[in-house]
């Protein structure tokens, strides 16, 4: 034993000493990944925040500072105030359609049937392809002449050729299939969520349940629902700040439109401040989004803690 | 007595409601596969049923695709993105991860929630700012500027992930290689990195897809269309003028999506795992 050490102490060098101490070696390995993350979230996060409250143009480069100036001009205009109504509309209602097919989704795959496999691999779909080329398909399904949607229906007697709906180019019907589309990529996620969540309850705590006399309401809301409802939530959340902050559906669909009917945030953040090159203004509509993620951050984390706990 | 009649009843609404959800979901990827291989003819003909070929299928978009557009290149573009992305994030997010799991104790565990919080920092928000910093590195309409930024949303999701992993492995693996003489980067090396593959690969695979399926700071950063991805470039290059040619949209969509679809499915229950963050035990 002692030859060993004897050894290896020689081996030694100044080099191999630092690979040797947890001390040094913890920091010097966790550093890369903080510096990038640093360097391109943090930064940039902070030269937005500076971005909203100046001139800046693509056209004038100045960073002159405006104060809020920039905010008040948003909050006066009809298509801000549209958009951030459109955005939770857009939220909000493609998240519960979403969770709803998710819920009852799950309670299906939970059961094994043959087959299960392959139906599990279909539904995951939406969610897995890249959500612009998911859109795509969508978008033809809309078409205004060939949409299949409405082949279907007039050949059912549903409705008739004269007066099929013109599905993305009237306002009301455009806000519909973005949620859709929404729903539709969200749905699988919920339903994966959901199955992750309900087989990690104990089958003995549902089977003491069922012997005390609970019924299947009761063992679904004072069982099952309190104990994977930190996984839903955090489910959620992504699905949440994902969806709201998201431009990819709406601007390949619909591009904000007819007339900024389906107008969100990230799309005319992209309009203002890339298209049009009016950075400052572009960045104030943007960091809108921030109060609404910091309280999603927020309960993001009072979840992942009471994981530890 | 079980009555059949309510039995039967039961299991059929079973199947109708299964058959209700595979339709749709899959229904619109079923809707891409019959437009990428019918016809013009067939497809803009409203008396014909659409959802069976009329005439024989073609494989005209397809050959369209390889031989009229970038489509080929646009491929490429995603397989060198996605390969320098994979590199980047590996070479960050293990050591990283391992630190934050083994080496850092309790700061670790709030830096390690500070990164994955990173991940929803959205790119709508940072668009902006960074479309500056590319210009100022002079990488603006370069595929190279996605290779950089990409690994801002990899990162932090993959040294999650990975933290998660190497927290399950037992210490006693790496205890038995320092006492061998290993120094703990060798154990690291050595004794870590070898049983954790599985886990590596399932980053690999992620960082890839997540490349894949990135769309707005490829439409952000990117403008000529021999940089863009294959996203990028079936979703802004195949509309020519205000004309949709769904037939090469269709096939261009479904091709890229293919891959990606096999390697979810695949990894998908990993995933889950990591997004939960160990919830589920």
């Amino acid at each position: 034993m002692v030859a060993i050490a004897d050894k290896l102490a020689k081996r030694r060098t100044f080099f191999q000493f630092m690979l040797d101490r947890p001390s040094v070696l913890g920091p010097l390995f966790v550093t890369p990944a903080i510096l990038y993350v640093l360097a391109l979230v943090g930064i940039p996060f902070l030269l937005a925040l500076y971005y909203s409250v100046s001139a800046f143009t693509i056209y004038n480069q100045s960073y002159q500072f405006v104060g809020l100036r920039n905010y008040i001009q948003i909050f006066e205009s009809d298509i801000f105030r549209t958009t951030l109504v459109n955005t939770f509309i857009f939220t909000i209602g493609s998240q519960i359609i979403g969770l709803v097919l998710g819920k009852f989704g799950a309670l299906l795959l939970l059961r094994p049937f043959p087959g299960r496999k392959l139906v599990r691999a279909l539904i995951v779909l939406p969610w897995a392809v890249p959500v612009a080329l998911a859109t795509v398909a969508w978008e033809w399904m809309f078409d205004s002449l060939y949409s299949v949607i409405n082949w279907t229906m007039i050949a059912l007697g549903l409705m008739d050729r004269s007066n099929a709906p013109n599905w993305l180019g009237t306002p009301h019907l455009a806000m519909l299939c973005v949620i859709i589309v929404n729903a539709w990529r969200f749905f699988p996620f919920a339903i994966v969520i959901f199955l992750a969540g309900i087989t990690a309850v104990p089958q003995d705590v549902i089977d003491a349940a069922t012997i005390d006399g609970a019924g299947f309401w009761r063992r679904n809301y004072q069982i099952i629902i309190p104990i994977i409802a930190p996984i839903v939530v955090v489910g959620l959340i992504f699905g949440t700040v994902f969806t709201f902050t998201d431009l990819s559906i709406v601007y390949l669909l619909t591009n904000g439109g007819p007339v900024n009917a389906t107008q969100v945030l990230g799309n005319l953040g992209f309009q203002i401040g890339i298209q049009s090159g009016d950075v400052a203004h572009g960045a104030a509509v943007s960091l809108v989004m921030l109060p609404v993620l910091f309280i999603l951050v927020v309960l993001m984390l009072r979840f992942i803690r009471r994981r530890e706990i | 007595m079980p009555r059949p009649i309510a039995a039967v009843a039961r299991e059929a609404s079973f199947y109708v409601a299964v058959a209700f959800f595979v339709v749709l979901a899959a229904f619109p990827f079923y809707w891409m596969l019959i437009t990428a291989f019918k016809t013009n003819a067939d497809l803009y003909d409203l008396d014909n049923i659409p959802f069976w070929f009329n005439d024989p299928p073609t494989l005209d978009h397809i050959r369209y695709l390889f031989e009229k557009t970038l489509y080929a290149r646009w491929l490429l573009n995603s397989a060198i993105i996605g390969v320098c992305v994979v590199a980047i994030t590996l070479f960050t997010a293990l050591p990283a991860g391992y630190s934050l799991a083994r080496m850092t104790g309790r700061s670790g565990e709030a830096l390690g929630i500070g990164i994955f919080l990173t991940y929803l920092v959205p790119p709508t928000l940072l668009f902006l700012p960074l479309s500056r910093v590319i210009t100022v590195l002079g990488l603006q309409d370069s595929m190279w500027s996605l290779v950089l930024v990409y690994p801002t949303f990899t990162i932090p999701f993959c040294t999650w992930l990975m933290m998660g992993f190497f927290k399950s492995i037992p210490r006693e693996i790496e205890e038995a290689a320092i006492i061998d003489g290993c120094s703990i980067f060798g154990a690291f090396v050595k004794m870590v990195l070898p049983i954790s593959l599985p886990a590596i690969l399932t980053v690999v695979i992620f960082t890839f897809t997540l490349t894949m399926q990135e769309f707005v700071y490829a439409l952000t950063f990117v403008s000529s269309t021999a940089q863009k991805t294959i996203t990028l470039g079936v979703t802004t290059d195949l509309v020519r003028g205000d004309i949709y040619f769904w037939g090469e949209l269709m096939a261009g969509a479904l091709i890229a999506a293919v891959p990606v679809a096999i390697a979810y499915n695949l990894f998908l229950d990993r995933f889950i795992a990591g997004i939960t963050g160990g919830a589920v035990k």
